[in-house]
């Protein structure tokens, strides 16, 4: 359709033609780029606006950016992003230490019943949250673990393991098997395979999916509202609670939510790539 | 590298067992996570299927009559509750199309040469690693909003009445803020899948004078098949369990206008404490999941097939 560099007898009108079809066609992949981008860009402006410049009809374009929102919303923010910090990286070590043996163990002895594991921890992503919360939080209230860390992380630890688990294994399944075979020669163990040979060749495969888990955990919304309310509250409840200022703080509000996104959208860009192939769950390289 | 890769399919792998100490086997390797996953997924999932069928309060704790089927009933036989399954499935489909159609085109344009080609990819991903419930707040507010939101701005300059979007349309705009999230991951997965096309294949086909059209349609859409087909999958699971969205939009209405099954189970559990009923609309949930999930499956299957027979 719009694959275009055409080897055919290109007289000098066919090549003009083509020319400005190919102007027209970047300039609307800008266009449209920039469209998504839009609210991404009125956010981070509104940050530095004051709350008059951020509500004001017609808006606002050139102004003096401001640093007074950042710093109010800095006292709430703190406690917040400490909950969020500790809630994705436990959880991300967490699914790594469950994850990361049993990856292993599916990538180098691949029998039919590993193939069966594989697909059904895939098929746990079929499960909604609200299909389990229930139980769950009547669980945690027994067991005092409402609102705390230790809580998220158990559930943020579920929602990364299989993709922990999937996304390791395709990179350890990409280790050449004749390393482990001289390994396995020179009568290596299990563990001496794992820590000597599988970790140290997937550290890129182990970045990847550590900053996957880490984004997921991040952003995520649903068990941070049921199972959290003041203590252990992490950003996103942070955020939810200016969903009732009605526009009375939007300068404010703006930077929060900068703050908040910030980071996962700089390591996200880093990785984009290495991201795709993990949303995907390797099945599209 | 890669011609090594077919190895351990083919080798037949028998463990060497020294016996010294203890051995980590391959099983003992994968039973933590196993474990793990079914302790926090399986068993409660069977407890949720358990006290759907009972009448649950946490008001009321210790009056639990077992009532068997009484909440699905009651579930299935209110009009109100149908329109809430509706609003799961508009919403997620609506989606779904609406970012397969941008994320197709887009992934066609970004998969040409031009200047910025690579920034402008990186950056798209953006909206998607933005936080979902910052989407819904900054959209309500600064967007959205009719009294001071950006819309409403470029509908006056255009001379229209500024639209109380949410309001007024509530499913649409919550589909176009969730179209907004969701369009960079169908975009990028297709491209990629663009990318892994092989140039001779192409070249190929326009040789033997094939019309872009038919390009399109039989080289490039057969080979697009199985990006498409993930981008369908991940979506329709994630879709159906939309909720920070919601909560931070529009809570569920005007009324019940934008209330989809995740939403509904949220109000019946946390702030009516209906433990019975939130139950069984989570197993409904469950089972509309795994239903579109296999269903559109097959249906990319048999498409993906029949292409390729064709």
């Amino acid at each position: 359709m719009t694959t275009v560099p055409t080897s055919g007898p290109a007289s000098r009108t066919v090549g003009d033609r083509h020319r400005l079809r190919n102007i027209l066609l970047t300039l609307l992949t800008y266009l449209l780029a920039l469209a998504f981008l839009f609210p991404l860009i009125w956010m981070i402006m509104a940050a530095f606006k004051t709350e008059a410049q951020a509500f004001a009809t017609p808006p606002v374009f050139f102004f003096t950016p401001i640093w007074d929102n950042f710093q109010r919303a800095l006292p709430s923010y703190l406690p917040a992003l400490t909950n969020s910090l500790v809630a994705a990286v436990g959880s991300t070590l967490l699914a790594f230490v469950l994850g990361l043996p049993a990856a292993f163990a599916l990538a180098v002895y691949p029998t039919r019943r590993a193939q069966g594991v594989l697909t059904w921890m895939l098929s746990t992503k079929f499960m909604p949250a609200v299909g389990v919360i229930v139980p769950l939080f009547l669980l945690f209230r027994n067991l005092g673990l409402l609102d705390t860390r230790l809580g998220l992380i158990l559930m943020y630890t579920t929602m990364n393991l299989p993709l922990v688990v999937w996304m390791m294994h395709s990179y350890m399944s990409e280790i050449p098997f004749a390393i482990y075979e001289a390994a396995k020669v020179d009568g290596a163990s299990v563990a001496q395979e794992f820590f000597g040979i599988a970790l140290p060749l997937s550290m890129p495969g182990i970045a990847a999916t550590a900053l996957l888990a880490l984004i997921f955990a991040w952003n995520e919304v649903f068990f941070a509202l049921n199972l959290t309310s003041a203590d252990a509250a992490p950003l996103s409840v942070f955020i939810g609670e200016f969903k009732t200022s009605q526009g009375l703080f939007w300068a404010q509000l703006s930077a929060a939510a900068t703050l908040v996104v910030l980071p996962v959208l700089i390591f996200g860009w880093i990785a984009q790539r290495q991201l795709v192939r993990g949303l995907s769950f390797g099945a599209v390289k | 590298m890669t011609t090594v890769q077919t190895l351990p399919t083919t080798t037949t792998r028998v463990p060497p067992a020294p016996k010294r100490g203890i051995r980590l086997t391959p099983a003992a390797l994968i039973w933590p996570a196993m474990l793990y996953l079914i302790l926090t997924t399986q068993v409660p999932f069977f407890m949720t299927v358990y006290y759907s069928f009972f009448r649950y309060n946490l008001v009321d704790p210790t009056s639990r009559p077992f009532i068997g089927f009484g909440n699905y009933v009651t579930l299935l036989s209110d009009p109100q509750n149908l329109r809430i399954l509706l609003n799961t499935v508009v919403l997620a489909g609506g989606t779904l199309i609406l970012t397969l159609i941008i994320g197709a085109a887009l992934a066609l344009l970004l998969n040409r040469e031009f200047l910025g080609r690579a920034l402008l990819r990186t950056l798209l991903i953006s909206s998607f690693l933005v936080m979902p419930i910052v989407t819904a707040v900054i959209w309500k507010n600064m967007l959205l909003s009719p009294t001071s939101g950006f819309f409403a701005w470029v509908s006056q300059n255009f001379g229209q009445a500024p639209v109380d979007w949410l309001g007024q349309f509530p499913m649409f705009s919550v589909i176009l803020m969730i179209t907004w999230e969701w369009t960079p991951f169908a975009a990028l997965i297709l491209l990629t899948g663009l990318q892994s096309l092989p140039d001779d294949q192409i070249e190929a086909a326009r040789l033997d004078g094939a019309s872009p059209w038919q390009e399109f349609q039989h080289i490039v859409l057969p080979h697009w098949m199985q990006a498409i087909q993930v981008v369908v999958l991940m979506e329709t699971i994630a879709l159906l369990q939309v909720y920070g969205e919601i909560y931070g939009s529009t809570s569920g209405g005007p009324g019940i206008a934008t209330t989809n099954l995740p939403y509904f189970i949220y109000q019946k559990a946390f702030a009516e404490y209906n433990i019975g009923l939130a139950s069984a609309a989570g197993v409904l949930t469950v089972i509309l999941t795994n239903i579109l999930a296999v269903y559109l499956l097959r249906l990319i299957n048999r498409t993906t097939a029949s292409n390729r027979g064709g």
